[in-house]
């Protein structure tokens, strides 16, 4: 049983390893070589091989909360933007109840076109394109704050381990950052200092987000001592 | 007619009979591109830029299973020494549909259905084997827009000239040399994506001339690698 995370950069094409191993993430096999198919870093834990991938557009998943810009509506449902290659559709059934009727209601008076909007994928498969929702907590329109737009690919990294990372930007900027999972992210901060800061701190993850001891890097960045766990920082 | 090569095997711009030319590419050179890359081939200047995947305009060229690829070869009117006109020649019309053709059973589009990936490759300086170098910048552009791929197309030409099987054909060689052999080859797969054949060869020398070939492609590999290498990994290791 093989325990340890080996990690290795691969480009597509590259074999990751030869053997009984179960492919994942954007790897696939072709006999018993396992091969990458994106330009990432790999990594084999438990028998499984995946990569992370380091370019790549964002594809909605069931579940996620993302970031949409609306960019136009039908008398039944709103289109958004989702910095993906698919357009989200937020039917007008959610927004207004089970009683909306398109003769009554005016689906602009609640969301006009630019707005930008935290929903969730309530639902996505290949046939259709993705579904959203603002039926939860934290959903919906976003009246404040500055959008950066990061690589997808580079989101687990913003988040840290168990949000290690957002964390550390938060307390020292008292930011308040959303993020989505397609990349988009909005800051706001009542202090405009802070507000660069959290601003400067995200584009500094997105630039060199596949290096190590990023964490302590934004920290010296931001004048937090470093040295410090992630878990004092939280208390 | 220029001598091709003299006495001593040394090709008309200095090479030996097996050398390709310098090449150097540069990955993401373009911001508003998903994905892009710059190559220089020896004299060949020419820019690859991806889009997608996107939605597909027109609609009804949509594949409800899967993502599609569409690919446009163009050459500036400055790239080559008289004034080319810029509407697409009979020339560009296949180059694009071959690149196309080359790769495609690199690309896994089967995850982006009624979507499109666009490749647009632009020759600003031409010199002769623009196809393969062309090729070369577009699959590197594609790994940079981060489209799945089976594996790299590299390519390269291989040819006949002054009656001895060359590596990489230049412009000049290309005119007045006896065969011209582009190919495109997935250098970990093993496999051929793209060949042509330009003039006449024996079985003998057709068979020399693709080993020869192969040899160039995974030459250019290994550039290829190390460009993307530089974009992504500059710093600090896994």
């Amino acid at each position: 049983m093989m325990e340890t995370v080996k990690r290795k950069y691969v480009i597509p094409g590259d074999t990751i390893v030869t053997g009984p191993f179960r492919p994942e993430q954007n790897v696939y096999q072709d006999g018993d070589r396992i091969i990458s198919t994106s330009i990432g870093i790999s990594e084999i834990y438990e028998n499984a091989v995946r990569v992370i991938p380091l370019s790549g557009m964002y594809m909605p998943k069931t579940n996620d909360l993302i970031i949409g810009k609306v960019i136009g509506h039908s008398s039944l449902s709103w289109e958004f933007d989702i910095n993906s290659c698919f357009i989200g559709f937020l039917p007008a059934q959610d927004v207004f109840g089970r009683d909306y009727s398109p003769t009554k209601d005016e689906l602009k008076a609640r969301l006009d076109k630019g707005d930008l909007v935290a929903v969730r994928v309530a639902n996505f498969d290949r046939s259709r394109d993705p579904l959203l929702t603002i039926q939860d907590r934290d959903l919906g329109k976003i009246e404040s704050g500055e959008l950066i737009t990061i690589a997808p690919s580079k989101v687990p990294r913003l988040i840290g381990k168990r949000g290690s990372m957002i964390q550390t930007i938060e307390m020292a900027t008292k930011a308040i950052i959303t993020i989505g999972q397609n990349g988009l992210i909005v800051v706001s901060c009542e202090d405009p200092v802070g507000l660069l800061k959290a601003i400067e701190a995200v584009k500094m993850v997105d630039a060199q987000a596949h290096t190590p001891n990023l964490t302590e890097r934004v920290k010296s960045m931001l004048g937090v001592e470093l040295g410090e766990n992630n878990d004092t920082i939280n208390e | 007619m220029t001598q091709l090569m003299n006495e001593n095997g040394i090709r008309c711009d200095g090479r030996s009979i097996d050398q390709i030319r310098n090449v150097s590419i540069k990955v993401g050179v373009l911001k508003n591109a998903d994905g892009s890359a710059y190559i220089e081939f020896g004299k060949n200047k020419i820019l690859a830029g991806v889009f997608g995947p996107r939605d597909v305009h027109p609609k009804h060229m949509a594949d409800q299973d899967s993502g599609i690829l569409r690919c446009r070869y163009h050459m500036s009117p400055f790239s080559v020494t008289e004034r080319k006109n810029p509407a697409p020649s009979r020339r560009e019309i296949e180059i694009s549909k071959v690149i196309k053709e080359a790769l495609q059973p690199a690309v896994i589009l089967k995850d982006f259905p009624r979507t499109v990936v666009d490749v647009f490759i632009e020759i600003l300086q031409a010199d002769g084997g623009s196809r393969c170098a062309a090729l070369d910048a577009a699959s590197v552009a594609l790994v940079d827009a981060g489209i799945p791929m089976r594996d790299m197309v590299s390519a390269c030409a291989a040819g006949k000239v002054a009656d001895k099987i060359v590596l990489d054909v230049n412009d000049e060689e290309d005119k007045e040399g006896q065969a011209d052999m582009p190919v495109a080859y997935m250098p970990n797969l093993g496999k051929i994506t793209l060949m042509q054949l330009d003039g006449i060869l024996t079985p003998n020398e057709y068979k020399k001339c693709l080993e020869t070939a192969i040899g160039g492609c995974k030459q250019v590999y290994e550039i290829q690698k190390k460009a993307l290498m530089e974009k992504y990994f500059k710093n600090g290791e896994a």
